[in-house]
């Protein structure tokens, strides 16, 4: 799986992180999605796809095949 | 219960896309549609009165989804045809064509629509703020226009009225509340967003009502407060709050009193439900009814009717969240605010370093947390969620 965040879009609510915190965190000064890992591992994929689902801007962008 | 074979969503809005991709992402296999009264494919709100008005981004960059993702979903869309009555028992949906639409288990969002100035219907100038289309509109008119005037002080209004500061002279913000967004934010961050529209020379006209719009020549010329004093204007933006879309369910047999009235998991009938702006739902932790009107119920609770509508029993009790972006501000809201403010990070006033205010207020109320509120700290209101979500789960005893 492969996934993109838009940082531009990202609202700060923070919902990636609560949803898949091993691969999502944010910036201290600005709240700001951070990516911690691109390319994460299979065991990730539920959770990826709960944070890409529920992500209320639509900054998370998955992609299951790559 | 027995999985339906067809599922009709009514709505193709935020709630609605996001209870079919879910459904889709929990397997269901059967027949779905997606009636929508918009023509467009399903976009985004609240980018409208922001990124959308201001120019920053084009239109189309507020779809929902990419055209490609939409097709992979194998849902039948049928879009720009609105539902005119719903016939509960038989679960049959007629629109606007005349089409009558039957399945096993219907899903209403069909949202809210703005509330309109009485007496502004056909006056030029006047605008509401729904859809792209009525965004659009608004734009070409701030081009032209110098003189704005917003009247209404909630999330929307304030939201317009920092957004068109960049595109008019004059822009001036009129609304009941002692502060903009004072019933949405408690009283001591509404107090912080009235400061910095001042400072960024919004010119606001706080614990005002307002009497009536005047007219030249059939275009809006100008808005006369309670108090007598008209307030020219070339351009009006009215945001005085929202009716749910429900008028195509008079006769239906479901209950409706401000939303559709739902259980606990969003169910209004047998085999009916209900979800995002129109759904007015019985939270189990807060042990009344709620109708949230917010960008993240739409998709948390499409989430929770997918898994009930699939035999998945859950009880719908988020904690409320919505965002706002206004000038340099970004503003985090979890729970539903009122009661002592408490300061539990940052300063009230201007960071030295940053130059701007970066705050989070807890507050509480009977007892409890009732909300969490940030500027420009998303991360940190974040981490004091936790202390939220204990006041929104505490149900009440088994009888």
């Amino acid at each position: 799986m492969k996934i993109t965040v838009y940082e531009d879009k990202c609202c700060g609510a923070g919902s990636c992180v609560m949803a898949a915190p091993d691969v999502f965190d944010q910036r201290d000064e600005d709240g700001i999605v951070v990516l911690l890992q691109e390319a994460p591992g299979a065991d990730q994929l539920e959770a990826v796809r709960e944070a890409a689902s529920i992500c209320p801007a639509l900054a998370i962008e998955l992609d299951e095949a790559a | 219960m027995t999985t339906p074979g067809s599922v009709l969503v009514v709505g193709a809005s935020a709630a609605g896309l996001t209870t079919a991709e879910a459904l889709r992402r929990k397997g269901f296999e059967g027949r779905l549609t997606l009636l929508g009264a918009e023509a467009h494919l399903p976009y985004d709100r609240p980018p409208l009165s922001k990124q959308v008005l201001s120019g920053e981004w084009q239109p189309e960059r507020a779809q929902l989804r990419p055209e490609s993702a939409l097709a992979g979903l194998d849902v039948e869309f049928a879009l720009g045809e609105a539902a005119v009555g719903l016939d509960a028992t038989n679960r049959t949906v007629k629109t606007e064509r005349g089409r009558e639409l039957r399945a096993d288990a219907i899903v209403i969002a069909t949202g809210v629509r703005p509330r309109a100035f009485p007496g502004s219907a056909g006056v030029g100038g006047v605008h509401l703020l729904r859809t792209i289309e009525d965004t659009l509109r608004l734009r070409g008119e701030l081009s032209r226009a110098r003189r704005l005037v917003v009247v209404g002080d909630g999330v929307l209004g304030a939201e317009i009225a920092a957004t068109a500061t960049a595109l008019c002279d004059k822009v001036t913000l009129v609304g009941p509340q002692a502060a903009p967004m004072e019933l949405q934010l408690g009283s001591a961050v509404a107090k912080a967003l009235a400061e910095l529209h001042v400072e960024r020379g919004v010119d606001l006209r706080p614990g005002v009502g307002v009497d009536g719009l005047v007219e030249t020549d059939g275009h809006v010329s100008g808005v006369r407060l309670a108090t007598g004093e008209v307030l020219e204007a070339d351009a009006v933006v009215v945001s005085i709050g929202s009716i749910p879309a429900t008028e195509w369910l008079a006769g239906s047999g479901l209950t409706v009193e401000n939303g559709v009235v739902c259980d606990a998991h969003c169910r209004a009938a047998e085999g009916i439900w209900a979800v995002g702006d129109v759904a007015r739902w019985h939270h189990d932790g807060l042990g009344r009814s709620l109708r949230l009107e917010n960008r993240t119920n739409a998709t948390e609770q499409g989430l929770a009717v997918a898994a009930n509508l699939l035999g998945e029993p859950r009880p719908y009790a988020p904690v409320p969240y919505f965002w706002s972006d206004q000038f340099d501000a970004k503003i985090q809201v979890f729970g539903l605010p009122g009661g002592e403010a408490e300061l539990v990070e940052g300063d009230l006033g201007f960071d030295a370093g940053t130059g701007k205010r970066r705050f989070v207020i807890r507050y509480r109320q009977d007892g409890r947390v009732s909300a969490v509120v940030g500027w420009n700290m998303p991360k940190q209101t974040r981490l004091h969620r936790a202390a939220v979500v204990d006041a929104f789960a505490q149900v009440a005893a088994p009888i």
